[in-house]
């Protein structure tokens, strides 16, 4: 079915974009970027209907990528350039290449007036895009551990390199590096996972790992399965390592769309869903990724309360609703967190594209605190916005009620602790976003830049996702289609819990009025009166400064100074020059007998051969 | 018929040149005594040279001394040439004086 | 006319004549006959390349004329797939060696390349001998070129860091001359067959305590050269006055004359004192991949700091050596290879740097990703590769070397793969303070994009890393050969079971396959 053409089209608008996109025109730029991946979009699509109904994988071979050894043979490598679809393949090509293609309009009306570094980043900018869908499809078609890891890793190059876009402004390049350091730290994980599965299943295809996985002993899946969910919290930016995320939000609007809440965060969730077989025979993993999960959930939702950025609301947002969607598969509700994965997809871009088309009209305003009363003067932001508001809330029939839902039901079963914490968190994000829209639309306006709607290259794509956000969850029944790709989960019905979690959304909206709209000064006061609680979460609670502390500045200053200063140069060199001048120095001492005077060596074998002369007359002649 | 003289009267007279040589080419200070020190000591080398091809009644040793003798004789001829070219260009003969080789 | 005869003396040949260059046009000429006859040179090898035939793990073109009579000195020289390559990667750094000094050397440009020439002669000669006393005699050839390229075209300490290059090589392969000798006095032979083929059949036998006496002496002048932890001082000296070809071609194919001297030579001579050290050669290497990358870490020398990560990088190698799997052996020849590409490239693309901007401090640089777009991404891809991207060339051997590394002790990759964070963190942000940022104003009067013969230089080493990165198989099957064939002399030729002295529970691990 030639899947290998679905990445192979952006990577070719990367690759011209990329070479000669510096002599393109504009539209010649977005006709290549665009095009491709419109391509590949059509092509998922022509691939979906000719492969039916796909209850079983589609696989196709290529070419051998790596390999070591003979086969049958001891420790035998055989890594194959494989791709796979299946149907949980099918709604993440959906997700990548359908709002992949909406951002890239959309970044059309965004870059427009772009003039980055280095003859205007115009050209940099789409081609980066590109390469970023290129390695996600990779990373959802990759049929083996190896492959997905290709595109794990290739995502985080296009992140990192996009995240540092405006590169003559060292906070983007100091968050871009952070992005790719951190996900460095659970690539180890990862890569560790992946050894191990090979250690014991001599393979990292899919299909071989996952046919042994269920019947290895459960400590060796639950160590893969911890491992694994390492490389999970850098990718999907959980605790301890969700510290990238907020910053990423340096790049340009829609990359933080597409890539920070869409596609690139949700594949630890991707990955996760993918290695059910391991993690549903490792019930410890799950445990633990479901705690992370509502744990991040929390913590973030917190945080997200005290920002005034409203790009870092919308991060810490997703961040937040990522823990959500790890709680989700953490309590075998795989396809209850593939399905929030997908109207998050929604929502989310929405509010970041929003929050874009914002900043847009504000000529790059960020602050919300000088923002207000929008309402009237950008209206078709403000109503796709409200879509992805009530979506994000949990109001049902929209597409985030269905997902969180599903999920909120699976914790409770799972364990009624983590389903209060995800009401309660429930009611944050309810709050925290009313609180970003009344700050942002309602109220009077408080900034001096003079707003002006974004153009229909913008809000085109912005109505589509909002019509998404909507009516996503009804349209597209993600368990129903995937239940057959997992195991069955318990049909339960428990009307109670969606009415507590729906009564949390609403009650988090309503506070927020209170606070925000009604009495405009309680919020103020409120953070007065709770200074020391306020302080700590409007700081995120100082984990960048404590890993500095504990982690950066002791390895850059032991590095420094015990291991170059001290070791290197000290202890090494001093021992090589120490050497060195000790034989200088006893050189210095025979030298004195080289004085140059031919009559002193005379002297000097006169005295020689006296000694000699008395020797053998004392010994008795030579010796023998 | 006539006693020969005995072998070690040779070697002694040797012995007693070749320290006279050595002692002159430590001490003195006139490169043209040091020249001619070495040749002493040539020569007493060439007298026990002989003396020894003489006890043992063996050819080797008159050939030793004609080597030595040429060598000394080509060796003189240069010294000599680049004594008289030191006395031209510095007009000393004081071997102390001759150390422009060295530093 | 022996194909691998003419590879080897072709630069020999070369080196002569180009001493003939009459000094009044030595420059231009000098230089046109050093790019012309490297060029002739690489062809000649893909030659060798073309009638080597991968499926066969046995030496090919085998030439054996006796050299000198007694002692019973052999001129024999043959090829294998992974000798093979690392001719191949001499023959391809070379005249990319010459067009990156184009400019950069104006004063005895004759002398120059005819040394640049005549090191290419050396490393092919360590790469193909087989007669251990040949090898010994290239493995010097090498030395004195390099001493001449470091101390007469470097930088400012030149001679401190030529001297200290020359003392301590010498100061190992001397160690590895005695064992020859020894080797020499129990056998009557230096020619390297015959010797495998006395072990394999049980005629020699290396007592334990002998053999661990030998093979430490092979294995101080191979480490000393890869450079392992803690020899490895000479490296960064060596490499921050360094010209920036003599820097290509010391990291880029010198340094693996210490690994392919462990690989060809340590396993199948003395394979269970090999296996013996094992452990302890493994965790020095470790050492080697933390330690290298913190240093490289903090240092404010662009060209330091990539030198301390060829320290981290030839750790990766010699991890992978002393795994004694199939998959850490591959590896660790595929690391050989891209560490020639992906670090000669960096060392090209920083003497660019170098001659535009006359600095090496980190902080002498900022914001050249403005004023030289392409000079940059190449830099970029360049970096990538040697982070261990996927689809670039460091990725596959990293990989298989880890994988290798976690068959033989899970702890030992855990470990290792610490230095692939660390890679991340020293590289990225390097590239950050050199190429992002406001441009300084000397940045942007001095600092130009790519010349065309710039491009010459660095565009076969980018396809490379594409390459190798995408399509391993075109490199390692021939490698794999070889590989099994080490792997199982270093399984067969084992009578006598090497103890150490101090007792050792990780030893065993070693023996698990």
């Amino acid at each position: 079915m030639q899947l290998w053409l679905i990445p192979t089209f952006p990577l070719a608008g990367f690759l011209i974009n990329g070479i000669f996109g510096r002599r393109f025109s504009k539209s010649l730029v977005n006709t290549v970027a665009i095009g491709s991946v419109l391509l590949s979009f059509l092509w998922v699509l022509k691939t979906v209907l000719a492969l039916g109904d796909l209850n079983t994988a589609h696989l196709e071979h290529y070419f051998t990528w790596i390999q070591s050894g003979v086969p049958g043979g001891n420790h035998y490598i055989n890594i194959g350039c494989d791709f796979a679809i299946d149907r949980l393949t099918v709604v993440m090509l959906f997700v990548v290449t359908g709002i992949g293609s909406l951002i890239h309009i959309y970044s059309i009306g965004y870059m427009a007036h772009e003039h980055g570094p280095n003859f205007g980043g115009y050209y940099r900018f789409f081609a980066y895009l590109n390469l970023f869908m290129f390695f996600m499809l990779v990373l959802v078609l990759g049929a083996s551990y190896l492959l997905l890891f290709v595109g794990w890793e290739g995502v985080g190059l296009c992140s990192y390199l996009l995240i540092g876009f405006y590169f003559d402004k060292k906070f983007a390049t100091t968050a871009g590096n952070k992005a790719f350091i951190v996900n460095r730290i659970g690539d180890f994980g990862f890569s560790l996972a992946m050894f191990y599965i090979f250690i014991n299943f001599g393979s990292l295809d899919f299909d071989k790992v996952f046919h042994q996985a269920a019947s290895a002993p459960e400590w060796v899946l639950t160590t893969i399965g911890l491992l694994l969910m390492v490389g999970a919290c850098g990718k999907s930016a959980q605790i301890p390592l969700y510290i990238w995320l907020p910053d990423a939000m340096a790049g340009p609007t829609p990359v933080s769309a597409l890539i920070h809440a869409a596609t690139m965060v949700t594949a630890g969730v991707y990955m996760t869903a993918r290695s059910w077989v391991i993690y549903t025979h490792a019930p410890g993993a799950m445990d633990v990724i479901a705690i992370v999960g509502i744990a991040t959930a929390f913590m973030a939702a917190t945080i997200g309360l005290a920002q005034t950025d409203i790009k870092k609301v919308f991060a810490y947002s997703t961040v937040s609703q990522l823990g959500y969607m790890f709680v989700g598969v953490g309590s075998g509700a795989f396809s209850a967190g593939v399905y929030h994965l997908m109207t998050h997809a929604f929502f989310k871009a929405l509010l970041f594209l929003g929050a874009g088309s914002v900043i847009h009209a504000l000529s790059g305003e960020q602050d919300m605190r000088n923002m207000g009363g929008l309402r009237k003067k950008i209206p078709i932001t403000f109503w796709t916005m409200c879509c992805a508001w009530v979506a994000i809330s949990g109001i049902p029939p929209f597409s985030g009620f269905f997902s969180k839902d599903a999920i909120l039901l699976a914790a409770y079963q799972h364990s009624p602790a983590i389903y209060w914490i995800g009401v309660l968190t429930a009611g944050l994000t309810a709050f925290y976003v009313s609180r970003a829209m009344f700050m942002t639309f309602f109220g009077a306006y408080r900034g001096k830049a003079h707003p002006h709607e974004s153009p229909a290259v913008m809000w085109v794509p912005l109505a589509i996702l909002a019509a998404l956000s909507l009516f996503g969850g009804m349209l597209f029944k993600i368990p129903e289609f995937l239940k057959a790709s997992f195991p069955a989960e318990a049909e339960v019905e428990n009307p109670m819990l969606m009415y507590i979690s729906v009564a949390a959304g609403l009650s988090g909206i309503a506070i927020a009025y209170i606070m925000y709209l009604a009495k405009t000064g309680m919020a103020d006061s409120l953070a007065r009166t709770f200074s020391a609680p306020y302080r700590l979460i409007y700081n995120k609670y100082f984990v960048d400064e404590i890993y500095d502390a504990t982690v950066v500045n002791p390895i850059l200053g032991g590095s420094r100074i015990v291991l170059w200063k001290g070791i290197d140069s000290g202890v090494i060199d001093g021992l090589a020059n120490g050497i060195a001048s000790r034989c200088r120095d006893v050189g210095g001492i025979l030298r004195l007998l080289q004085s140059g005077s031919i009559r002193s060596y005379a002297s000097w074998i006169l005295f020689g051969g006296v000694v000699l002369i008395v020797a053998m007359g004392l010994f008795g002649g030579l010796p023998r | 018929m006539m006693t020969a003289v005995p072998i070690s009267w040779f070697l002694t007279l040797s012995a007693i040149l070749f320290a006279l040589g050595v002692a002159g080419f430590l001490f003195r200070r006139n490169i043209i005594t040091v020249f001619m020190s070495i040749e002493l000591m040539l020569n007493a080398v060439n007298l026990s040279f002989v003396t020894f091809s003489y006890q043992h009644k063996e050819v080797a040793g008159h050939l030793f001394t004609f080597f030595v003798m040429v060598v000394a004789a080509a060796e003189a001829a240069v010294g000599l040439a680049i004594i008289l070219t030191v006395f031209k260009n510095r007009s000393t003969l004081n071997i102390d004086d001759v150390n422009s080789m060295k530093n | 006319m022996n194909l691998l005869l003419t590879v080897l003396f072709l630069p020999l040949a070369a080196f002569i004549l180009a001493l003939a260059i009459p000094r009044s046009t030595e420059e231009r000429a000098s230089r046109l006959w050093a790019l012309v006859s490297s060029l002739g040179i690489f062809v000649a090898s893909l030659g060798l390349l073309a009638y080597f035939n991968p499926a066969l793990s046995s030496e090919q073109f085998v030439t054996d004329v006796p050299w000198i009579g007694t002692p019973n000195i052999h001129f024999a020289i043959s090829v294998n797939g992974v000798s093979l390559w690392l001719i191949l990667l001499s023959t391809f750094l070379t005249p990319i060696c010459v067009l990156v000094s184009w400019n950069a050397i104006k004063d005895r440009a004759k002398e120059f390349y005819a040394f640049l020439l005549l090191l290419e002669f050396g490393l092919i000669g360590v790469f193909l001998a087989q007669d251990l006393f040949l090898f010994y005699v290239f493995w010097e050839v090498c030395l004195v070129p390099m001493y001449f390229l470091i101390g007469i075209w470097g930088h400012g300490r030149r001679i401190y860091a030529a001297v200290k290059f020359f003392l301590f090589t010498m100061a190992g392969s001397v160690l590895m001359l005695a064992a020859i000798i020894f080797i020499y006095n129990k056998t009557a032979t230096f020619s390297y067959p015959a010797i495998l083929s006395m072990l394999a059949s049980g005629r020699l036998v290396f007592p334990p305590q002998e053999q661990l006496i030998l093979f430490l002496a092979f294995f101080v002048a191979f480490a000393i050269k890869v450079p392992l932890f803690p020899l490895h001082t000479w490296l960064p000296d060596a490499h921050v006055e360094a010209p920036t070809a003599g820097s290509i071609m010391l990291a880029g194919v010198m340094l693996k004359m210490g690994t392919y001297g462990l690989f060809h030579f340590c396993l199948p001579l003395f394979p269970s004192a090999a296996r013996a050290c094992a452990p302890w050669i493994c965790i020095l290497a470790i050492i080697g991949i933390i330690y290298g990358s913190l240093v490289a870490l903090v240092q404010p020398n662009m060209k330091k700091l990539v030198a301390y990560t060829s320290v981290a990088h030839l750790g990766f190698v010699v991890l992978g050596i002393f795994t004694f799997t199939q998959p850490g052996l591959d590896g660790a020849v595929y690391q050989m290879l891209n560490h020639g590409v992906s670090t000669g490239a960096l060392f090209l693309i920083v003497g660019i740097l170098y001659e535009r901007r006359h600095s090496l401090e980190i902080s002498d640089y900022g914001g050249v990703a403005t004023v030289a777009p392409w000079l940059s991404t190449a830099f970029l891809i360049t970096t990538l590769a040697s982070i261990g991207l996927p689809t670039l060339n460091n990725f596959v051997g990293e990989f298989l070397v880890l994988q290798g590394a976690a068959i033989a002790n899970f702890s030992w990759a855990v470990w290792a793969s610490l230095g692939v964070i660390l890679s991340a963190c020293y590289m990225l942000w390097m590239y950050q303070r050199v190429f992002y940022g406001e441009t300084a104003h000397e940045v942007r009067a001095h600092v130009p994009d790519l010349s065309p013969r710039e491009w010459a230089a660095i565009l076969p080493l980018i396809v490379m890393m594409v390459w190798m990165g995408i399509y391993s198989q075109s490199f390692l099957a021939p490698v794999g050969k070889t590989t099994a064939l080490v792997l199982d002399q270093t399984t067969k030729n084992v009578p006598t079971r090497v103890q150490l002295p101090v007792h050792n529970p990780s030893a065993e691990v070693a023996h698990v396959r």
